[in-house]
C-alpha cells in the first residue's frame, strides 16, 4: 500500500507522463487533422522517423538544434506530401501506402545513419532542444513540478493542442476540412477543392508527426536510434480513435497512454515481471480501442479516396 | 387544381436567361446527352422528362459545372459560360438540388447552408452565419431552425435546406433533379408551393421528374427527354399524360393497367393479431390481422413509417414476432427463419432493393441464385455448378428483359428498373406461393412500372397471393383487390379494391375510423 502511494503521490510520475505523452499528442493531433479530411494516415510512424533522424542530422550539422528542428520538419513535410498524392491524387489503398511509407523510412533513416554517421552511431555533442527552468514556475505547488523544467516542445505541444481545436472547429478552413472528410462530394458542389484540403489535412498531420519525431531524438535525447518511434505512431491512432477525432480527446487519450508508460517505469523495479509491466501502455491502447468498440464516430469519408467526375 | 404552381406566369415571355445550345456529352458506352438544345426563362418552371437513364441528371450536371461537355456551349445571358467547376456555375447564379442530397448529416443546418460561401474572415463566425440563414429562410418562407443538426430533419426540411443553399449563393436559376422522389405526399405539395412562390419572384426553374401528374400539374413548360435526345417541347395545354407517357418510353404505354376480374380462391395466408417491434424495442405493429386468398391482392396502404416495414419484415422472418401468429397455407410459420420461410412457398421483394435486395458486387447471374445457391437445381454434392447458374441466368435474364442481357454485369451497375427486374426473376424463378411486394415500383420510370404491374397481375391470376406494399395510392388503387390501411400500427378498415376512393383511403391513413 505505502509503496503504490510513493508511487502516485511522486510528482516524478506525472512530470513525465507529460514528457512521455507529447510524441504520442502530437501525431496523434495531427492524425485528427489528416482524418477529419477523409485521410486515413498510417504512414505517420514513419514520417516521425524521418523527423527524428533529420531532427539529429541538421542539429549536429550546424550545431544548432533549431535548424534541426525546422530540417524535420521540411523532411516530414516531404514525405507527407509524397503519401498524399498517392493518396490523393493516385487514389492508391491509404493503409498500404502509409505501411509502405513506413517500411521505406526505417530503411531509409537506418541506412542513412550507417552511411553518413558510421559505426559510432550520432554525434554525442548534438545539441538538443532547450529545456525551461523558471524558478517562479517551480514554486507553484503541484502544476509547477509539473510543467517546470520541460523541454521547450511540451509547452509548444500544449498551445499547439488549443490552437488546433481553434483551428478545426472554429475557422473557415477548419469547417471546411470536417465537410470534406464527411462528405467530399458535397463539398465539392459547395465549390470546395477537395484535393487541396485533403492535401492540408496530410500536411498538417506530417508536420506534427515530424515535430514528434525531433522531440524524441532532440528534445529528449541527442541522438538518433534505429526504429526509436517504436510504434509511437500507431499508438497516437489508438489515441485519436480513443479521442473521437478531436484535438482535446486526442489529447486526454493520449496523456492516458503516457501515463501507463510512466507508470510501467517504476513498477518496473518493484515488480518482479518486468516484461508484464512493460506491455501496459500496449494494453492499456488494446482496452480503450476495445471500450471506443461500436461507438466510433469516424469522419464518414474516412479513408475513401474521391474522385470528381468529369 | 388550384396550386399556384399551375397559374398562368407573368414572365414567361421574358428572354431566357439560360440556354443551352447543342449539348453532347459521352460516356464510355452511352451517349448520355445527344444535341440537346433547351432554354430556361426567368419565372417559368420548365420541366424536363424522362425515364431513368434518358440523361436528365447528366444534363444537369453540365449546367452546374460538374461535367464538361464533349460538345455544345451554355449561355448565360446571352454570354457563354466556361464552367470550369460547380463554384463557377455558383458564380453565375446557378444552384442544383441533386437527387441525392449533397449534405454533411453532422454539421448544423448553418454549416451545411454557407459552406463553401461562408461568412468572410479567418475564423468562421457561426453566429453571423445563422443569422444570415435566419435571413433568407424569412425572405423566402422557408422555415428552418439554423441551429438543427441536418441529420435529425426529415427529408422535406433536408431538401428545404437544399434549396436554401441555393438562394443563400444568390442563385437565380434553380434546378431540382427529381425532387418529389423522395418526398411524401404532404411533402410534395409544400414543395409545390414553394415553388410557385420562386417562380413568382422570376426564379428560374428546372423541373426535373419522371411523374407526369407532377409534371402536368406544375410546368409552365415542357421537354421530354429519351436515350440523351430532346423528343419535344410542349406546353402542359396542348398535351395529356398518355401522350407525354408514350413521347417518354417510345412506343404506346398502358398506364392504366387491365385487370381481369376478381376471382377469390381459398385463404392462403391468414395473420392473426400480429406484435412487432422495431430495434428499439418500441412496438410499431400492434395486433394486426387479415387473410389473403389466392387469386388476390391486398394492398398494404398508409403513410411511411406505420409499420409496414415491420410487418412485412416478422412475416418473412427478418424479425422476431412479439406476440400472434402467421398461418401460411394452415401451417404456422410464425418465428421461422428467412430460409425457412423462402423454403415454405414465400418470395419477398424488400424495399431497399440495393441494400437488402441484391449484392450490388456479385454479378446478376450470382445475384439470381442467391436464395437456393445450395438447392438441387444449383449445386451438386456440396458445390455450385457454374454451368447451370449461367443456364438459368441467360434464361432469367432473356425472359425478364434485363438490359443490358448480359448476366456477368455486375449487379450494382444496373439501373434501378433493371435492378428491380433481377429481383423479380430471382424470386418468381422460385415459383412461389405467396409473393410480398415492398415499394416494387418505387423510384422506377413508367416503362418498367408498366411492366413490374404486369407481371404481378400474372402471378395473381395464376391463382397465387400477393402482399402489395406501396406509398403510391395510385398503383394500390390499380392493383389491389382488397386494401388494407395501416395506421400506427393497426389496421384502420379493409375495403374492396373496386370500392375504395382517394378520398375515402387518405381519410383512414390520416388515422380516421369508418364513421358508418
Ligand atoms: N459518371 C458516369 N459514367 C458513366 N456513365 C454514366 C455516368 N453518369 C451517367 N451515365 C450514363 O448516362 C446515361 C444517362 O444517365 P442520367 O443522366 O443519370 O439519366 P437520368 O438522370 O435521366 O436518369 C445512363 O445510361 C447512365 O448509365
Ligand atoms: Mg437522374
Amino acid at each position: 500500500m505505502s509503496g503504490l502511494l510513493a508511487i502516485f503521490g511522486n510528482m516524478q510520475l506525472w512530470a513525465s507522463t507529460l514528457s512521455l505523452s507529447v510524441p504520442l499528442v502530437l501525431p496523434a493531433l495531427g492524425g485528427t487533422f489528416s482524418e477529419r479530411t477523409g485521410v486515413v494516415n498510417i504512414a505517420m510512424e514513419g514520417i516521425m522517423l524521418i523527423g527524428a533522424f533529420f531532427a539529429v542530422f541538421f542539429s549536429s550539422l550546424t550545431m544548432n538544434p533549431w535548424v534541426g528542428l525546422l530540417g524535420a520538419v521540411v523532411a516530414g513535410g516531404i514525405m507527407a506530401v509524397i503519401f498524399a498524392w498517392a493518396a490523393i491524387r493516385l487514389r492508391s489503398d491509404q493503409v498500404i501506402i502509409g505501411m509502405a511509407v513506413n517500411i521505406f523510412a526505417s530503411g531509409l533513416t537506418a541506412y542513412l545513419l550507417n552511411t553518413i554517421f558510421g559505426f559510432g552511431g550520432t554525434p554525442v555533442n548534438t545539441p538538443m532542444l532547450p529545456h525551461l527552468n523558471w524558478p517562479w514556475l517551480g514554486r507553484i505547488p503541484v502544476l509547477g513540478p509539473l510543467l517546470n523544467d520541460q523541454s521547450i516542445l511540451v509547452y509548444i505541444t500544449l498551445l499547439l493542442v488549443v490552437a488546433g481545436h481553434f483551428f478545426l472547429f472554429h475557422t473557415r478552413l477548419g469547417l471546411r476540412m470536417r465537410a470534406v472528410g464527411e462528405n467530399p462530394e458535397a463539398a465539392d458542389t459547395a465549390g470546395i477543392n477537395v484535393y487541396r484540403i485533403r492535401y492540408l489535412g496530410v500536411l498538417i498531420s506530417g508536420f506534427l508527426s515530424a515535430l514528434a519525431g525531433a522531440y524524441l531524438s532532440i528534445g529528449v535525447l541527442n541522438s538518433f536510434e534505429v526504429d526509436m518511434t517504436n510504434g509511437r505512431g500507431y499508438i497516437a491512432l489508438a489515441a485519436m480513435i480513443f479521442g473521437r477525432w478531436t484535438p482535446f480527446g486526442s489529447f486526454g487519450a493520449a496523456l492516458l497512454f503516457g501515463f501507463a508508460s510512466a507508470l510501467s517505469m517504476p513498477l518496473q523495479s518493484s515488480v518482479a515481471a518486468k516484461n508484464l509491466v512493460q506491455m501496459l501502455p500496449y494494453v492499456v491502447t488494446i482496452l480503450a480501442l476495445i471500450g471506443v468498440g461500436g461507438k466510433s464516430v469516424a469522419p464518414a469519408a474516412d479513408g475513401v479516396p474521391y474522385e470528381a467526375e468529369k | 387544381m388550384g396550386t399556384p404552381a399551375a397559374q398562368g406566369s407573368k414572365t414567361a415571355n421574358q428572354p431566357p436567361i439560360l440556354e443551352l445550345q447543342h449539348i453532347t456529352k459521352r460516356f464510355p458506352g452511352v451517349v448520355a446527352n445527344d444535341d440537346v438544345s433547351l432554354d430556361f426563362r426567368p419565372g417559368e418552371i420548365h420541366a424536363i422528362l424522362g425515364e431513368n437513364g434518358a440523361g436528365k441528371t447528366t444534363l444537369m450536371n453540365i449546367i452546374y459545372g460538374l461535367y464538361h461537355p464533349d460538345e455544345g456551349q451554355v449561355f448565360m445571358e446571352g454570354r457563354p459560360l466556361n464552367l470550369e467547376g460547380p463554384h463557377a456555375a455558383i458564380a453565375h447564379g446557378i444552384g442544383m438540388v441533386h437527387q441525392h442530397f449533397m449534405l454533411i448529416p453532422v454539421l448544423t443546418v448553418a454549416e451545411n447552408i454557407v459552406l463553401g460561401s461562408e461568412p468572410p474572415g479567418f475564423r468562421f463566425d457561426i453566429r453571423r452565419a445563422a443569422a444570415e440563414v435566419k435571413k433568407i429562410s424569412e425572405a423566402y418562407h422557408l422555415e428552418i431552425d439554423p441551429w438543427a443538426k441536418v441529420g435529425d430533419l426529415t427529408v422535406g426540411l433536408q431538401q428545404r435546406v437544399e434549396i436554401l443553399k441555393a438562394f443563400y449563393r444568390r442563385a437565380r436559376v434553380l434546378i431540382l433533379d427529381e425532387p418529389t422522389a423522395v418526398l411524401t405526399p404532404s411533402e410534395i405539395e409544400d414543395l409545390f408551393q414553394i415553388m410557385a412562390r420562386l417562380k413568382a419572384d422570376g426564379i428560374a426553374i428546372a423541373f426535373i421528374s419522371h411523374k407526369l401528374d407532377e409534371v402536368m400539374q406544375v410546368a409552365d413548360r415542357i421537354t421530354i427527354m429519351r436515350r440523351g435526345r430532346v423528343v419535344r417541347t410542349l406546353l402542359p395545354t396542348e398535351t395529356n399524360p398518355q401522350e407525354l407517357a408514350n413521347l417518354m418510353v417510345g412506343r404506346e404505354v398502358v398506364l392504366q393497367v387491365k385487370k381481369s376480374p376478381y376471382r377469390p380462391g381459398p385463404v392462403l395466408v391468414d395473420v392473426q393479431n400480429l406484435v412487432v417491434a422495431d430495434e428499439h424495442n418500441y412496438p410499431r405493429v400492434n395486433g394486426v390481422s387479415f387473410q389473403i386468398r389466392r387469386g388476390e391482392i391486398l394492398g398494404l396502404a398508409g403513410v411511411d413509417g406505420n409499420g409496414q416495414r415491420e410487418l412485412i419484415e416478422a412475416i418473412v422472418g427478418l424479425r422476431p414476432v412479439r406476440s400472434g401468429k402467421v398461418l401460411f397455407a394452415g401451417r404456422d410459420i410464425t418465428g421461422l427463419s428467412p430460409r425457412q420461410v423462402s423454403r415454405a412457398g414465400i418470395s419477398y421483394i424488400p424495399q431497399d432493393r440495393q441494400g437488402d435486395g441484391l449484392v450490388l458486387n456479385f454479378t446478376v447471374a450470382e445475384n439470381l441464385i442467391l436464395k437456393d445457391y445450395n438447392g438441387p437445381q444449383i449445386a451438386r454434392r456440396g458445390r455450385i455448378d457454374f454451368r447451370r447458374v449461367r443456364e438459368r441466368a441467360q434464361r432469367l435474364v432473356g425472359q425478364y428483359g434485363v438490359a443490358p442481357p448480359n448476366p456477368s454485369l455486375l449487379a450494382g451497375n444496373l439501373s434501378g428498373g433493371n435492378q428491380q427486374k433481377v429481383i423479380l426473376a430471382r424470386e418468381m424463378g422460385l415459383a412461389p406461393e405467396f409473393l410480398i411486394a415492398a415499394q416494387p415500383t418505387r423510384g422506377l420510370d413508367v416503362g418498367a412500372i408498366e411492366y413490374i404491374h404486369k407481371r404481378l397481375l400474372e402471378l395473381r391470376d395464376q391463382g397465387k397471393a400477393i402482399l402489395l406494399f406501396s406509398l403510391e395510392l395510385e398503383e394500390i388503387l390499380s392493383l389491389s383487390d382488397e386494401i388494407a390501411v395501416i395506421y400506427k400500427g393497426q389496421i384502420m378498415d379493409i375495403v374492396p379494391g373496386d370500392k375504395a376512393t382517394r378520398e375515402g383511403l387518405g381519410l383512414l391513413m390520416l388515422g380516421a375510423r369508418k364513421s358508418a
